[in-house]
């Protein structure tokens, strides 16, 4: 058998040098629970993958040089124009190398794949909770990949020095200059004298090509590293606890369904680049400082900052002989410094209003976190209003509403929208739970209707089944404050003491706002899950989620030896 | 089967026959499948994992098979060896070759399509594009699609359960190495001598710091060259584009704009991305305060193309209102009073710039801005 012959042959050579047999099975053997939306971090992965690998291929032509030169290529329209020789190259790339163009959109539509993807699989991980401890130090190191992968989008796309980028920078350079105190020299250094200069090409490209992408790569390793150190959440389920991962082993079936979808990602971003133009910068012209086409957007991922540019009313100061310009700064650091500072220190927060300390590897329902559901959507609204502001002169074009009218409706609505997106989705997790609770308490309602013989009528119901009703039990009752955290407490406890401490207690009544646990039911699946669910205040084994009954595929504990040791 | 220890195997250097329970620890006794995965329980400690000789026969190892020694007794695989359905199974199997089949197939289309379909025009670019982009598609499709089907239909489908553990590690293990470190600590004396420890927390201080000197030369200081631009007095006011000097005569058509710049600069994007202005022709009267009139000529005015707010070409312009809007955050500026600022985040008006016209009837300007033009920063009062 060649697998044999494999093994003995190069498995031996090399478990001679690296003694990993041992290491490398329990590798192997590593289960990986399943979900669809488990695939969205490998999206990202895999446009990465795509990203390095196009990128490298457009260094071999791309001059990332300032140099005027008159073109004298195969793109007619442009014969005889004085531009940059980087835009001249991006040019030789798209008409003169063959697989060019396809390259060029390739890396750019794996591009906005890659951010994308960041943004759901970000959502994704809020929404199910799955930040929560011992994930922390994970979210935050994709919180950096976030910002990093802004700024490497933003340099990338700018390279070509096209007059559609152009103007992303000059953008970038009035934002510099509007930074109290140090902006003019912080425009000076970045392009090394006066707008545009002959430096900032070569900068960024540097920049896009090595700085950041090492740091992006060195990033995504910790991050896949801590992943597969810590093991996968899982969803709740039956047969899932929170001591175990259910799933199926990395070999072959995680290797396999893993190659498969990279092969998608891969064919994805490949039929986008082939039917789909994207930055056809031979149509927006070389950059110069005096030109602008209307309806000029950046990409996607820069659009809440285009609209937070957008909506900020002229305020600015002249004080003692300078400039406050607040109409610049402030759009421009504020609410993206809101979202991500906030995303950044909400795992803390919340540990520290709800005092739960224990590890989570069940994902929350999202309805199951009414609070934490809620603050999620309202941010999402936010940002979503900052992004249609930012595409207001196209939504005025193909609406027919006068401009004006939507950039005042964003700015009332980016305080009102997510407050009352925080409301609407509040009531609804509360009222998707006490759903939960009727169907765990009462089964599920049948439709037939009895006469019972003292003439009352009945609707029957059955129970629930075993997999639904595990998942609809999956929910954790918050640990209660410290003995006497409250008010009215005569001793308070330590922590809930004075103006601090009265903060965290309403925190906490917010945080906690939630339909009332289901009380244990009586439709005959008692079994496992009556009473831990209630008691929910000790330690981090506390989770009332014991299986219902030992799956059938499991295998005793005994026989996984070393797992997750590594 | 063959044996897992097969005379082709060279050992690590064992110079003679290993003893029964070393043989047996090592994985010896177990059959198929089980025995590389239980062939690392001999791992580290007890005995060589490979034996140079031929082995005896199985059923007696088996027999043999000591529990408790790890790779001492026949494991049930966890994973099953047959796909659920053997019918389906073969039908899927075919389906997935055609898959790879066809993916050969895309894949020599393009290595084709390579060398039939020539670039160097935008049409022969969009069909390469197109070919090239269309067979590798069809490769990664058809090879996902497969590796799908393949899973899904071909593996037996199987449930694991691994345990977890806390991340805490036990106090014991928390004692032990809290224990190292402060024996490292005390040994390398940084706690006990707080001289070199200071003095060498200090001698860091410089090391930090010293990297942010190197980015000085970045770029020169901007001392007052945001203030200024190259418009003085005499300069003649040139088409951008055609860069053709304007006579007044010809700029005659009542709302009509025109993107000029200062004779000798057209083609220096640092001066231009200051010095660019919009020359707007008004009816009669209908420039009004706070334009500055003495500095219009022929009811012809001229402003700072570059925007206020983050320096954008303020580019479209409303001839029935006289709105000049910038399309990059909409600043609306009124051409006709001054450019004042109507809508929008722009904080001040577009300065206008003084023009006049020379002894050959050309637009010029009369004399710089009267203050900086572009967006706001710190220095400027």
């Amino acid at each position: 058998m060649s697998v044999e012959r494999a093994l003995e042959s190069t498995g031996n050579w090399l478990d001679d040098r690296l003694h990993g047999a041992r290491g490398v099975r329990v590798l192997l053997r590593k289960i990986f629970p399943d979900h669809w939306s488990f695939l969205l971090g490998e999206i990202i992965l895999y446009s990465f993958i795509i990203l390095l690998l196009t990128g490298t291929f457009l260094t071999f032509w791309f001059q990332p040089s300032m140099t005027d030169v008159i073109y004298h290529g195969s793109y007619v329209p442009l014969r005889g124009v004085r531009m940059s020789e980087a835009y001249a190259s991006t040019l030789k790339i798209s008409f003169d190398v063959r697989g060019g163009l396809l390259m060029r959109q390739i890396h750019h539509w794996a591009a906005d794949l890659f951010m994308a993807g960041i943004f759901i699989h970000m959502i994704r991980i809020f929404f199910t909770g799955a930040y929560r401890k011992p994930r922390e130090i994970n979210w935050l190191i994709g919180i950096v990949l976030l910002t990093l992968g802004l700024v490497e989008g933003l340099f990338g796309y700018s390279l070509p020095d096209d007059l559609l980028s152009g103007a992303g920078l000059r953008i970038t350079e009035g934002v510099l200059q509007s930074v109290p105190l140090v902006g003019s020299y912080l425009a000076f250094f970045l392009f090394g004298g006066p707008f545009p200069g002959n430096q900032i090409i070569g900068r960024m490209y540097i920049i896009h090509v090595l700085l950041i992408p090492g740091l992006l790569l060195a990033l995504i390793t910790a991050h896949l590293f801590l992943m597969f150190h810590q093991k996968h959440t899982q969803m709740p389920g039956k047969g899932r606890t929170n001591e175990n991962v259910v799933g199926a082993p990395m070999y072959p079936y995680f290797m396999a369904k893993t190659g498969a979808f990279f092969f998608f990602v891969f064919a994805a971003v490949t039929i986008a680049s082939t039917f789909v133009q994207i930055n056809p910068i031979w149509l927006y012209g070389p950059y110069n400082p005096v030109a602008m086409s209307a309806g000029s957007q950046p990409d996607f991922y820069m659009g809440a900052l285009e609209g937070s540019l957008r909506i900020m009313p002229a305020w600015q100061w002249v004080v003692f002989g300078h400039t406050f310009a607040f109409n610049v700064f402030v759009p421009a650091l504020l609410p993206l410094g809101l979202v991500f500072g906030g995303a950044a220190v909400w795992p803390f927060l919340e540990q520290w209003i709800t005092g739960d300390r224990r590890e989570h590897h069940i994902n929350d329902r999202p309805r199951n976190a009414p609070t934490r559901t809620a603050i999620g959507i309202a941010v999402i609204t936010f940002y979503g209003v900052l992004w249609a502001e930012g595409a207001n002169d196209l939504i005025a074009d193909h609406l027919d509403i006068p401009l004006y009218w939507i950039t005042w409706a964003a700015r009332v609505g980016i305080f009102v929208a997510p407050a009352i997106a925080y409301i609407l989705t509040k009531r609804i997790c509360i009222g998707l739970q006490r759903k939960d609770n009727h169907l765990i308490e009462h089964g599920v309602e049948t439709g037939v209707i009895r006469q019972l013989p003292g003439g009352e009528f009945i609707e029957e119901t059955r129970p629930v089944d075993e997999e639904r009703l595990a998942v609809l039990i999956s929910r954790v009752a918050h640990p209660a404050l410290p003995a006497g955290g409250t008010a009215e407490a005569e001793v308070p406890a330590p922590g809930m003491r004075g103006g601090l401490g009265r903060m965290r207690e309403r925190m906490y009544r917010v945080i906690t706002e939630s339909a009332p646990m289901p009380s244990a039911h009586g439709n005959g699946h008692g079994d496992g899950h009556g009473d831990g669910q209630l008691a929910e205040t000790n330690g981090h084994e506390g989770h009332g989620r014991e299986p219902t009954s030992a799956s059938a595929t499991a295998p005793p504990a005994e026989s996984r030896p070393g797992e997750g040791e590594h | 089967m063959s044996d897992s220890n097969s005379p082709g195997l060279t050992g690590a250097g064992e110079p003679g026959e290993p003893t029964w329970p070393e043989y047996l620890a090592a994985g010896g006794s177990a059959s198929g499948a089980a025995a590389s995965a239980s062939a690392d329980h001999g791992g580290g400690h007890a005995a060589p994992h490979r034996i140079i000789g031929t082995p005896p026969p199985a059923a007696t190892r088996t027999m043999l098979a000591q529990p408790g020694e790890g790779g001492g007794q026949v494991k049930r695989p966890e994973l099953p060896p047959d796909s659920d359905d053997p019918v389906r199974a073969k039908k899927a199997e075919l389906i997935v070759a055609a898959c790879f089949v066809l993916a050969t197939l895309a894949g020599l289309g393009f290595m084709v399509a390579y060398a039939l379909v020539g670039v160097g025009s935008v049409t022969g670019a969009l069909h390469s594009n197109l070919w090239l982009g269309g067979t590798t598609s069809l490769v990664f499709l058809l090879l996902g699609v497969g590796a799908v089907i393949w899973v899904r239909h071909l593996m037996p489908s199987v449930e694991l359960t691994e345990q977890r553990h806390p991340l805490r590690s036990t106090e014991a293990e928390r004692a032990a190495f809290k224990e190292t470190f402060e024996e490292g600590a005390a040994a390398s004396q940084f706690v006990k001598r707080p001289l070199i420890r200071r003095t060498l927390i200090a001698a860091s201080v410089p090391l930090v710091v010293a990297p942010l000197f190197l980015l000085r030369d970045m770029g020169p200081l901007p001392g007052d060259s945001l203030g200024t631009t190259v418009w003085r007095k005499g300069l003649r006011l040139l088409a951008y584009g055609t860069g053709r000097p304007i006579t007044v005569a010809e700029f005659n058509s009542p709302g009509s704009l025109l993107s000029v710049g200062p004779e000798g600069y057209l083609n220096d994007d640092d001066a231009m991305a200051k010095a660019a202005v919009i020359i707007i022709k008004f009816r009669p009267g209908q420039l009004q305060p706070p334009t500055k009139l003495n500095w219009t000529v022929n009811d012809i005015v001229a402003y700072s193309k570059i925007c206020t707010h983050v320096g954008c070409p303020a580019a479209l312009y409303e001839q029935t209102t006289h709105h000049i809007l910038c399309p990059c955050h909409q600043s609306t500026f009124d051409a006709a009073h001054g450019a004042k600022v109507l809508f929008g985040p722009a904080t001040r008006p577009l300065p206008q710039l003084p023009i006049g016209v020379d002894s050959q009837g050309f637009l010029i300007a009369t004399g710089g801005f009267d203050e900086p033009v572009g967006p706001s920063y710190w220095e400027r009062s």
